[in-house]
């Protein structure tokens, strides 16, 4: 099965790739300061394990990880940690996160290194021990590829292995260049990803543009039954659903994960920082990450985890004139940043600073009506109706946009780039999701608090039965015996207590779930 | 350094309202030359008060929304809206029918209907439809092509005179007379065949005579603005494809009693229709699927309109008819979204 399959809509994009391609992949100066953020991941933030003073040396755990989905942050470079606060991070919203500052010493020192042999290690082991060296995916997601390796997670079967090699966003060519300079590390890590779950079958998608990748790819898989697939160069083939979909022909379900259908996706650069961590006992340091746009000598550099991004365009010769907005990521779907002052992280594949340029970004136009054309349909790659979608998310008829599976959509941009009224669907699209999500919460909160205040109704009625019970076994002994004791004063008052206590527990029921569950709270005086 | 934001994407295709509606009004250019060298001047004069007056009506329109007027007016739909309606009028209509006309296509039809991107129904079409329904007279007072009578013996200055005033009697005998359509509707009526009907003068090689060669430039206009993307080849080819099929179920039935396939997708507004009207993206059905059925359903009523109804040609009542089912359709017609079919 070598025919390829297709996906609806995409487009055909300026490419953008040989203002950076062209050259090997730089390595930038290690920088004075390093600031690294502990959230460079998905899920839960990794908890620290230093404390400002600490001297600390190049590859030292400096946050593990905390839970399984999450990952461990190490110190990109040896030096000593002056500070651990919130700083900017690069994020859409601007706001700052948990950081360890590292004062670097310039000696990069490493601490020992333990290559490990995974063929005489479990499964398990394995993936403690990636998780420690803080491997996530670099394609941009950096969700923890621990999490992905472990075959259980697959129902025990995994039919293909696709390693992502497509790189379909303008601009970027990190991914590029790693394949064309480390194909072999590539594979040697991809040989412990096979090793780990086991698959069928390997696919390793490129898009037919990067001719010398593919032959670099092809090359080192030479002898391997790992199948170097070239791919049609339409946006977004690079995005899992979509590359799924060419190389196998599935579609991952609406909801569902690759696993779902046998199939489990990587990024290239991933299985080269698999197979450091595992045959090198190299934790997650630094990445490729591609400077480009306007700026003097766009190019491919390795940078240390934590690099300010003015340092690195500093390296790559500065800001051309011109600048109007950075980005960090592609031009489809990266976000722009408010300042260059934050640091590189293991997310970081693209800085393009971009400027009024073909492809680069284009000026503001004014937006105007929908008028329904259905371009966006074509492009689509998700086959959703979107000028619909657009419809009801500004309507506010978020239950209508659900309808018309607004989850579906995996907010590539496609829309909003052909869209001659100019209307910022994705905008909108990701604020219907937010305000969907939010009513969610509250709809969670508020049936959290209803089982709260049933769960203390029914206690409250079993508490009483249960007292009913035992009344009723006192009672016959009570008419036995005719003689008053002070116990059997007291009885008629429990009886009394306990008749009234049903109108006190009916009184709240009445009120709002929220103040029945703050009433919870308190202690309960009666019981 | 410091940067301004904005979201993603961050480039866009150079595209714009604008555009698609400036291809449109190219594409008609050959079929309104030809329309011109059939009927003379008229066609080209009721083009440019309808012109006038949609522009002058958007604008007034737009000032009373308190939209910006140079980026509303700049996206030409009023224009293809005038354009549209002016096509569709006899040549010598009088000058206060072609206003009316446009008055009420981009005043009430399109503005009070919530302006571009909102109205239901295609405002060329509800403009036609009313000059139809309340000036029957003057709505089928059609020239016959130059050719079979006299049309270019009318020069210019007679024929503004005509639109513009009193000049009824500079019309030369025999220049009105009635549209293959009409001569086909009347005969079939009085009991002939089609075949005899066919040897009337006003046919041509496949349909009306000049007719056929306006159908046959908003044809390559059509195609083209199939081409370019600005229409969605899918109501054409549904419309066209619809109206073929009803039409020869008829004729295989009775062939002298009803005129072959080719004779009604070449006659009257069948292809100016599918290409351009139809196609209207505000008022049509917006799915691919539902694009395909919405094109069928106004094919299969232009021909129960000509075959069966009151009137010669039908693709205004058609179209607008189909504009009330267009949510209905985009309702049904989903597209089945990724991941939604198992394996």
């Amino acid at each position: 099965m070598s025919a390829l399959f297709s996906f609806h809509g995409g487009l055909k994009t300026t490419r953008h790739k040989t203002e950076s391609n062209q050259q090997p992949i730089l390595v930038n100066p290690l920088p004075p300061q390093l600031t690294v953020p502990l959230r460079q991941h998905i899920g839960a933030i990794a908890k620290p394990l230093v404390q400002v003073g600490d001297r600390v040396l190049k590859g030292q755990m400096i946050a593990q990880a905390d839970g399984y989905i999450s990952a461990a942050v190490h110190a990109p470079s040896s030096g000593v940690v002056t500070a651990m606060e919130l700083r900017p991070v690069p994020h859409p919203s601007g706001l700052s996160d948990e950081c360890i500052v590292i004062e670097t010493d310039g000696e990069e020192r490493w601490i020992e290194r333990q290559p490990l042999d995974y063929r005489q290690l479990h499964p398990s082991e394995v993936r403690g021990a990636l998780r420690s060296a803080g491997v996530v995916g670099l394609g941009g997601a950096v969700f923890p590829s621990a999490v992905k390796l472990n075959l259980e997670g697959q129902g025990g079967q995994l039919d293909t292995l696709i390693l992502n090699g497509a790189e379909c966003e303008p601009w970027i060519s990190c991914d590029d260049r790693i394949m064309r300079e480390r194909a072999d590390e590539i594979v040697a890590g991809l040989h412990i990803m096979v090793h780990l779950l086991q698959p069928r079958e390997v696919l390793i998608g490129i898009e037919d543009d990067k001719v010398e990748a593919i032959a670099a790819m092809r090359e080192a898989c030479a002898g391997t039954n790992y199948q170097v697939r070239a791919i049609p160069t339409l946006y977004p083939s690079g995005s899992v659903k979509q590359l799924i979909k060419l190389l196998t022909g599935k579609e991952i379900p609406v909801d569902g994960l690759p696993a779902d259908i046998g199939v489990q996706c990587f990024n290239v650069a991933t299985a080269q920082t698999v197979h450091r961590a595992i045959d090198l006992g190299e934790p997650v340091l630094s990445r490729v990450v591609t400077v480009t746009g306007h700026v003097a000598r766009p190019a491919n550099v390795e940078v240390l985890l934590g690099t300010p991004f003015s340092a690195l365009i500093a390296f790559c010769g500065g800001y051309r004139d011109g600048v109007e907005r950075l980005i960090m990521g592609g031009p489809m779907m990266g976000f722009a940043l408010y300042d260059d002052e934050v640091p590189v992280t293991k997310a970081t594949n693209c800085i393009l600073a971009a400027g009024a340029g073909i492809g680069e970004l284009t000026p503001e136009q004014p937006q105007m009506p929908c008028i329904r054309c259905g371009a966006c349909v074509e492009a689509c790659p998700a086959n959703l109706l979107p000028q619909q979608l657009y419809w009801h998310a500004r309507a506010k008829e978020f239950d209508k946009a659900q309808d018309y599976h607004l989850f579906s959509c995996i907010e590539c941009g496609c829309c909003s780039y052909v869209c001659p009224s100019h209307i910022p669907l994705v905008q909108f699209y990701r604020y219907a999701k937010n305000e969907i999500w939010a009513q969610e919460k509250e709809k969670q909160k508020a049936e959290l608090a209803r089982q709260r205040h049933q769960a203390r109704l029914d206690r409250l009625e079993r508490e009483q039965k249960e007292r009913d019970a035992k009344l009723r076994q006192k009672a016959p002994r009570q008419a036995a015996s005719t003689a008053v004791t002070p116990e059997a004063d007291k009885l008629p008052i429990e009886a009394a207590v306990a008749r009234a206590k049903p109108h006190r527990i009916a009184a709240p029921a009445d009120a709002s779930p929220a103040s029945v569950a703050a009433d919870d709270d308190r202690s309960e005086p009666n019981s | 350094m410091r940067f301004k934001t904005a979201t993603s994407p961050h480039i866009l295709l150079e595209t714009s309202v604008g555009q698609i509606m400036r291809r449109v009004l190219y594409a008609m250019l050959p079929g309104m030359a030809a329309l011109t060298w059939f009927f003379g001047w008229g066609v080209l004069i009721n083009l440019v008060i309808a012109t006038v007056v949609a522009l002058a009506a958007e604008a007034l329109m737009l000032a009373a929304r308190g939209k910006a007027l140079a980026l509303h007016l700049s996206d030409n739909s009023a224009l293809v809206t005038a354009w549209l309606l002016a096509v569709a009028l006899p040549p010598l209509a009088p000058w206060w029918l072609t206003t009316l006309g446009v008055l009420f296509a981009i005043v009430i039809a399109k503005h009070l209907y919530g302006g571009l991107g909102y109205n239901p129904f295609n405002p060329a079409m509800v403009g036609y439809v009313v000059l139809l329904i309340s000036f029957p007279r003057e709505m089928s007072t059609w020239l016959v092509p130059h050719g079979v009578g006299q049309v270019h013996a009318l020069g210019l200055s007679n024929t503004l005179t005509i639109i513009f005033g009193n000049g009824q009697h500079l019309m030369p005998d025999g220049l009105t007379g009635a549209t293959s359509l009409d001569v086909l509707r009347t005969q079939l009526g009085l009991g002939r065949s089609v075949t005899e009907i066919r040897n009337s003068p006003v046919f041509g090689i496949v349909a009306g005579r000049g007719w056929e060669w306006a159908t046959l430039g908003f044809l390559v206009g059509g195609l083209w603005l199939v081409y370019t993307r600005a229409a969605d080849w899918r109501i054409p080819a549904g419309m066209l494809g619809g109206l073929a099929t009803i039409a020869t179920v008829f004729y295989l039935i009775d062939p002298q009693h009803y005129a072959a396939p080719w004779f009604h997708v070449c006659s009257g507004a069948a292809i100016f229709g599918a290409f351009f009207i139809a196609t209207d993206p505000v008022t049509a059905s917006t799915t691919p699927r539902g694009r395909l059925i919405y094109g069928a359903g106004i094919g299969i009523l232009v021909y129960i309109i000509r075959a069966f109804g009151g009137y010669p040609d039908g693709v205004a009542f058609s179209v607008l008819l189909m504009n009330i089912a267009a949510p209905t359709i985009d309702l049904y017609t989903q597209p089945q979204v990724f991941g939604a079919r198992r394996g």
